[in-house]
């Protein structure tokens, strides 16, 4: 009810009063008869209508001129709640039927690290575990991910990462964001993850240099190890162009069944069957003063998030009925 | 305590403002005010004299005043203040240059102000959304008024090596905008249709002409100036984004693939309608953030006008109207908003 009324919500009041709404439905039916109380329903929802349209013509117009807040790192959160993710829900709902798990792991509010595997060979992982995050948490909490330099370089990718509230992988940004109360995403992965090959699937890759354990352990909020499945499926890599992808400035250039054979069409991912987990919080806060400028405790800290994300995926994978549910 | 202050760069906006209201302040003395070129505004009760801070006249000058405040305010911006890049780049490195080699000498000189600019950070896709006064550059200026404020800067540095009995205050400000004062980004934001950057909406910041000066003004008044003595950022709250700015203003915008607008731009240039340096691109491009904790912590100053309300500052100071009819009425709210 909560998520159905978010999409449609170019108004703030809009989930409050079709609650009320609902409420007094209920109450009007139980007194069928009285013709003025059921009068007063239908202007109800007259009204209501009206004001949506209202809440429409305002929303646009507030667009229009400029007028709604974003932050310092160009976030902009009802741009995000309402059209960037307005065509990523279907998707979510419908097509990978994402299975959200261990959500009370995320705490309500306060800093908190999401580390999760990559892949599928474009990001749609990391966009599908926002929305869960932002639709499904009873806080609907937004996720600020942490992405490649590549991302800040790309025209329109660029504007995009940024609306969405994402910054740059780097030190300075991660412990900002952690310290301000917000909750981090990383893949530590990276291009590695998302572009490795079908036949790697689940297997984790290298974890970076463990920056973002630094950071976590630097501002004393938890690592949430996350596992996502489901996401190895919808582009299956079996090759890939390295010429093109020099010529294109892209890391990669990927060969999927269907991409770029089909051309658009190939662009089309496989309607695999999804489960994101949140896993329990391992806490940094009780660490000793100074482990983050220790080097052993962070590689080991890395090493553990790692082994925790990799058992993570292989016990989901063994119940997991099907590749496509 | 009395003071005497020799401030440059008093024949522009800021520098001749900050001139005037130095001068007003009861526990300064004197005001000494020297350019190149004779002042447009009223300067109260400073002090003008048209000296050239390239050559070695300014010493005598600071002899003669028992200067023991410095504010420098004298980098200029774009090279039609100068009359060319050549001029612009000798005002503001042998300029800068001479005045320090004055301070060295100096037995009075006691707190340096160094007015400068937070695009000596230059601004791309490897930088983190904040820049604090410590981070360091990954894509330097590498031309005009950016460079020059970098090479300022660094022979400030060396200065403050040479002389560690005087405090030195750099102030890296934001784009400084509001009602009165003209800039690149106010003839920017001016043009009729706004061209701007395809596939990149930058982030930007401002500080309002009156709290730059606020600042200059309480950093070199301070009773202790080696309590203020480092590196500081300075601009307003919170941030816009360029689509977001054009909107503000109703204004139409184009954008242009990178490599396009540095072509129109150089025209626009020419005409003397905007600034589209390579850098000045970048900027639109990539835009910057500066963290404003240091001087607010140490110093105890922030800025009056957020950056939003700077800007609605700016658009209704140079009557910029609405070209796009619908926003009217939504003008109109701001407005009194602002007042």
């Amino acid at each position: 009810m909560m998520t159905q009324a978010r999409i449609l919500s170019f108004d703030p009041d809009g989930p409050r009063r079709s609650r009320k709404a609902g409420s007094r439905t209920s109450g009007a039916s139980s007194a069928a008869k009285d013709p003025s109380d059921s009068d007063a329903g239908g202007s109800e929802s007259g009204m209501d209508l009206a004001a949506r349209v209202g809440g429409a013509v305002d929303f646009v117009r507030r667009r229009l001129s400029g007028d709604y807040p974003v932050d310092e790192f160009g976030f902009d959160p009802e741009l995000l709640d309402t059209v960037l993710m307005a065509p990523m829900r279907p998707l979510f709902r419908s097509w990978f039927r994402v299975e959200v798990r261990g959500l009370h792991n995320v705490p309500d509010d306060g800093a908190a690290l999401v580390v999760a595997n990559h892949s599928g060979t474009i990001a749609v992982d990391a966009v599908m575990t926002q929305l869960a995050l932002l639709d499904e948490h009873p806080e609907h909490r937004h996720l600020r991910m942490l992405g490649a330099d590549l991302v800040f370089a790309m025209p329109f990718l660029a504007e995009l990462a940024r609306k969405a509230g994402h910054t740059l992988a780097c030190m300075a940004d991660a412990q900002r964001l952690l310290a301000e109360g917000q909750l981090v995403g990383v893949w530590p992965e990276g291009f590695k993850g998302i572009g490795k090959p079908f036949a790697e699937r689940y297997k984790l890759q290298r974890f970076g240099r463990g920056g973002f354990v630094a950071a976590a352990v630097r501002t004393g909020a938890p690592i949430i190890p996350t596992a996502i499945v489901g996401a190895e499926e919808i582009y299956p890599k079996i090759g890939e162009i390295p010429v093109l992808a020099r010529l294109l400035g892209m890391p990669y250039f990927p060969i999927t069944p269907t991409f770029p054979w089909l051309g658009p069409l190939g662009m089309v991912p496989l309607p695999s069957k999804w489960i994101i987990e949140f896993g329990e919080p391992i806490r940094t806060d009780d660490l000793p003063e100074g482990s983050a400028d220790d080097p052993m405790t962070i590689l080991e800290m890395t090493d553990r998030v790692r082994e925790t994300i990799q058992q993570g995926l292989y016990r989901i994978l063994v119940d997991r009925p099907g590749v496509f549910g | 305590m009395t003071r005497s202050v020799l401030v440059t760069g008093a024949a522009r906006y800021l520098g001749g403002r900050v001139a005037a209201r130095l001068a007003e302040h009861p526990d300064v003395d004197r005001v000494v005010a020297v350019d190149i070129v004779p002042p447009r505004l009223d300067l109260g009760g400073a002090e003008f004299i048209r000296a050239d801070i390239r050559n070695p006249v300014i010493a005598k000058i600071m002899d003669a005043a028992d200067v023991d405040t410095v504010v420098h305010a004298g980098v200029i911006a774009t090279p039609m203040q100068a009359g060319g890049r050549a001029t612009m780049k000798d005002i503001n490195v042998i300029g800068t240059m001479q005045l320090l080699a004055a301070c060295q000498k100096s037995a009075t000189v006691r707190h340096l102000v160094v007015k400068s600019t937070a695009s000596v950070y230059g601004s791309g896709p490897r930088d983190p959304a904040m820049f604090t006064e410590d981070t360091a550059p990954k894509h330097p200026p590498t031309s005009g008024w950016a460079k020059d404020s970098m090479e300022v800067e660094g022979y400030v540095r060396g200065f403050a090596r040479r002389r560690p009995d005087i405090a030195v205050s750099i102030l890296r400000f934001a784009n400084v905008i509001g009602p009165s004062i003209d800039t690149a980004m106010t003839s920017y934001f001016s043009l009729p249709v706004i061209p701007t950057v395809l596939g990149f909406d930058a982030r930007l910041q401002f500080l309002h002409e009156d709290d730059c000066l606020d600042a200059m003004q309480m950093i070199a008044l301070a009773e202790d100036p080696m309590a203020c003595a480092g590196v500081y950022n300075v601009a307003g709250p919170g941030a816009l984004m360029l689509s977001q700015a054009v909107r503000r203003l109703g204004r139409p915008a184009i954008a242009f693939p990178r490599a396009l607008l540095g072509v129109a731009g150089r025209s626009l240039g020419r005409a003397g309608l905007a600034d589209f340096s390579a850098e000045q691109v970048r900027f639109l491009t990539y835009g910057r953030v500066i963290d404003t904790t240091r001087i607010s912590a140490d110093v105890g100053f922030t800025a009056r006008w957020s950056t939003p309300d700077a800007f609605a500052a700016f658009a209704l100071g140079h009557q910029l109207t609405p070209l796009l009819p619908a926003f009217a009425a939504q003008r109109h709210e701001t407005e009194q908003g602002v007042g």
